[in-house]
């Protein structure tokens, strides 16, 4: 059992698990380091809960081995793991107040009897729910349930945190609240790492030091969330993580490709001419206007967002998207557009097998 | 609300009273008349008195209330004991097993009571089990009759948990029998208390079998009022069947006191 808050970490090694021959989560290799916030993002039916659960111990790997602080746990019961789970319908004990609830880890695991009252005020105080200790789960709301549940996984000093979806039964003003407080406790707590499974762009970007992005059971992409935001390697990255342009083109020679018959440059990749490949712009970076990488075609859609206008335009058949800091002018639909990129704002990616339209809203 | 004007409301609750009041009210009044009556030749008993409450609440029918409150006390708590662990272990079972202790528990409720008090009285009338003639035998039979309503009431609400309390538990660092103790049995508790109640109803109440296998120092209250009424004392017989009643309802009455202190949502 991990005691105090000593550097740990988490290790997938070749990590499947089958439900009834369906593989849900298919080879992971994953390290989390020590003190490292890890997101797992991914629509729902991706794998990312199956993974998470293979770390608490509730599934069990039909192949491959997870390593808790460099410890083989692949075959440990879940209550011999030391790791502290929130999970999103919080499950707090109904019949136990918000301190015996808390104080409910330490009691598991032995903590000294003087200690504990100690340590249940020192976590409720970590979370701002000191005044709540008395009261019982029910008379609490949803964000307070949720902190008491933090407190709760916190009190037995984990090395690692295990945060399943925790703010998505929260409206999205607690949300952004609760997510500014997590951010703050991974600083006050530098050493516990943090595996965070979650479908929501958003909530990964701010919180993780990396992000590894999960589709159809297996691990896609995985780096921090700045490269997967700025340099995606696959479409499903670029689409799921922030909104994307995905383009069809084909690689022309060095640093040009062609969209159509549309010559377009590009930063320089590796790729043999004539080979197809997929072109992603963020629409943050269309600019409108003439420029280089000029993209003339029509106005299909406009929607007013408050600070930016997105338009839609149809270009040779393939939809483009630009976020335009508002205008005075919008255009209307039908009415002829000319957008254009900067060369080094776009990212050319291998032809996949069509992620389809770009998931989410904006960030 | 399904009936939305004045007079279809009070049409209803006419024939709601009018299908209630005779097949429950109706019987149950007529015993508590007769239990204080001393002759009834006319529509309604004449001569009231509480001459017999005072002989059914001592010397023999005494006795028997004490034997009834034991014999259901002992049976529904060892019904609960059985019929609970039963529940709380087909839970993690898997389909087939959990099938079959499901059509285990619920056949001594498919099997007629004569049938199970036969049943039980043969198998222990001989060495090396003899309980034949003993207290134990009643309690035994009952126990079998009842533990099916036990692990029925507990199964159904053993499904109705969910399992995050049991996985928090267990993240927590929590050993399954801590599981069970701090966060399982808590949480089930509403419906054990249900279930012991049910039990100790049934037990009280009790007779089919009880004739079968009941020793002459071992006599139920339902066997005294069946007596009664066969030799013809019906008042008497009445006057045993409204305490009965009554202290059945008083046990359920405290029954539900802990449960309604021990429900959380």
């Amino acid at each position: 059992m991990s005691t105090g808050t000593a550097p740990s970490g988490i290790r997938f090694d070749g990590v499947t698990v089958a439900y009834g021959g369906t593989v849900v989560l298919d080879r992971l290799d994953l390290t989390v380091g020590p003190g490292e916030v890890m997101a797992l993002l991914g629509p729902s039916g991706s794998g990312k809960t199956t993974a998470l659960r293979a770390v608490a111990g509730f599934v069990r790997p039909a192949a491959g081995r997870v390593f808790l602080d460099g410890r083989d746990v692949t075959q440990l019961p879940p209550h011999k793991r030391g790791i502290g789970m929130v999970v999103q319908q919080y499950a707090l004990f109904p019949h136990l107040k918000v301190k015996d609830n808390v104080a409910f880890g330490l009691k598991a695991q032995r903590t000294p009897k003087a200690e504990i009252p100690g340590r249940v005020a020192e976590a409720l105080e970590l979370v701002g729910m000191a005044a709540y200790a008395d009261r019982h789960p029910r008379e609490l709301s949803g964000g307070q349930q949720q902190r008491v549940a933090i407190a709760r996984a916190l009190a037995i000093r984990p090395g690692v945190l295990l945060l399943d979806e925790p703010l998505s039964a929260l409206d999205a003003r607690l949300r952004s609240g609760m997510l500014a407080e997590l951010a703050r406790l991974h600083r006050e707590l530098p050493d516990v790492s943090i595996l965070y499974v979650t479908h929501d762009q958003v909530e990964a970007l701010t919180l993780a030091d990396r992000i590894a992005v999960m589709d159809r059971s297996r691990l896609q992409d995985c780096g921090t969330p700045e490269e997967l935001y700025r340099r995606p390697r696959t479409e499903f990255t670029a689409s799921f993580v922030g909104n994307a342009n995905l383009l069809p083109v084909t690689v022309a020679g060095e640093g040009a490709v062609l969209l159509g018959d549309r010559p377009l440059r590009v930063p320089v990749e590796a790729a043999a001419p004539g080979a197809s490949a997929t072109l992603c712009v963020r629409p943050h970076l269309v600019g409108l206007g003439d420029g280089p990488n000029a993209l003339t075609g029509s106005v299909t859609e406009v929607q007013w967002r408050g600070s930016t206008h997105r338009v839609h335009a149809d270009v040779d058949g393939h939809r483009v998207m630009a976020d335009l800091r508002e205008l005075r002018e919008p255009p209307a639909i039908g009415d002829p557009v000319t957008l254009h990129f900067a060369t080094e704002d776009a990212v050319l990616l291998p032809a996949g097998a069509g992620a389809g339209d770009p998931a989410g809203v904006g960030p | 609300m399904l009936v939305h004007s004045r007079a279809g409301k009070w049409a209803t609750w006419a024939v709601f009273l009018l299908l209630i009041v005779p097949l429950f009210a109706v019987p149950l009044l007529v015993i508590l008349a007769a239990s204080l009556a001393t002759n009834w030749s006319g529509a309604f008993p004449s001569g009231p008195t509480v001459e017999r409450y005072a002989a059914a609440t001592s010397g023999d029918s005494l006795q028997a209330l004490t034997t009834s409150l034991v014999t259901a006390l002992a049976a529904s708590v060892l019904a609960l004991t059985l019929g609970g662990w039963a529940a709380l272990a087909a839970a993690s079972l898997r389909t087939r097993g959990k099938r079959l202790l499901d059509a285990l528990f619920i056949l001594p409720v498919a099997v007629p009571s004569v049938v199970v008090g036969l049943a039980v009285l043969v198998a222990y009338s001989q060495p090396p089990v003899l309980l034949n003639g003993t207290r134990w035998i009643v309690i035994l039979a009952h126990t079998v009759l009842v533990t099916a309503f036990a692990y029925q009431s507990v199964a159904a609400a053993v499904r109705r948990l969910d399992p995050m309390y049991e996985q928090a538990a267990a993240g927590l660092g929590a050993s399954p029998a801590r599981v069970l103790w701090r966060v399982k049995l808590p949480l089930l508790l509403p419906s054990l208390t249900s279930a012991v109640g049910l039990c100790f109803a049934l037990s009280m109440g009790e007779l089919s079998a009880t004739m079968m296998l009941y020793p002459p120092d071992w006599t139920p209250l339902p066997v005294q009022i069946f007596a009664a009424t066969d030799r013809g004392s019906l008042f008497t017989g009445a006057a045993l069947a409204v305490v009965l009643m009554a202290s059945t309802l008083l046990v359920l009455a405290a029954v539900s006191r802990i449960r309604t202190r021990a429900s959380y949502r």
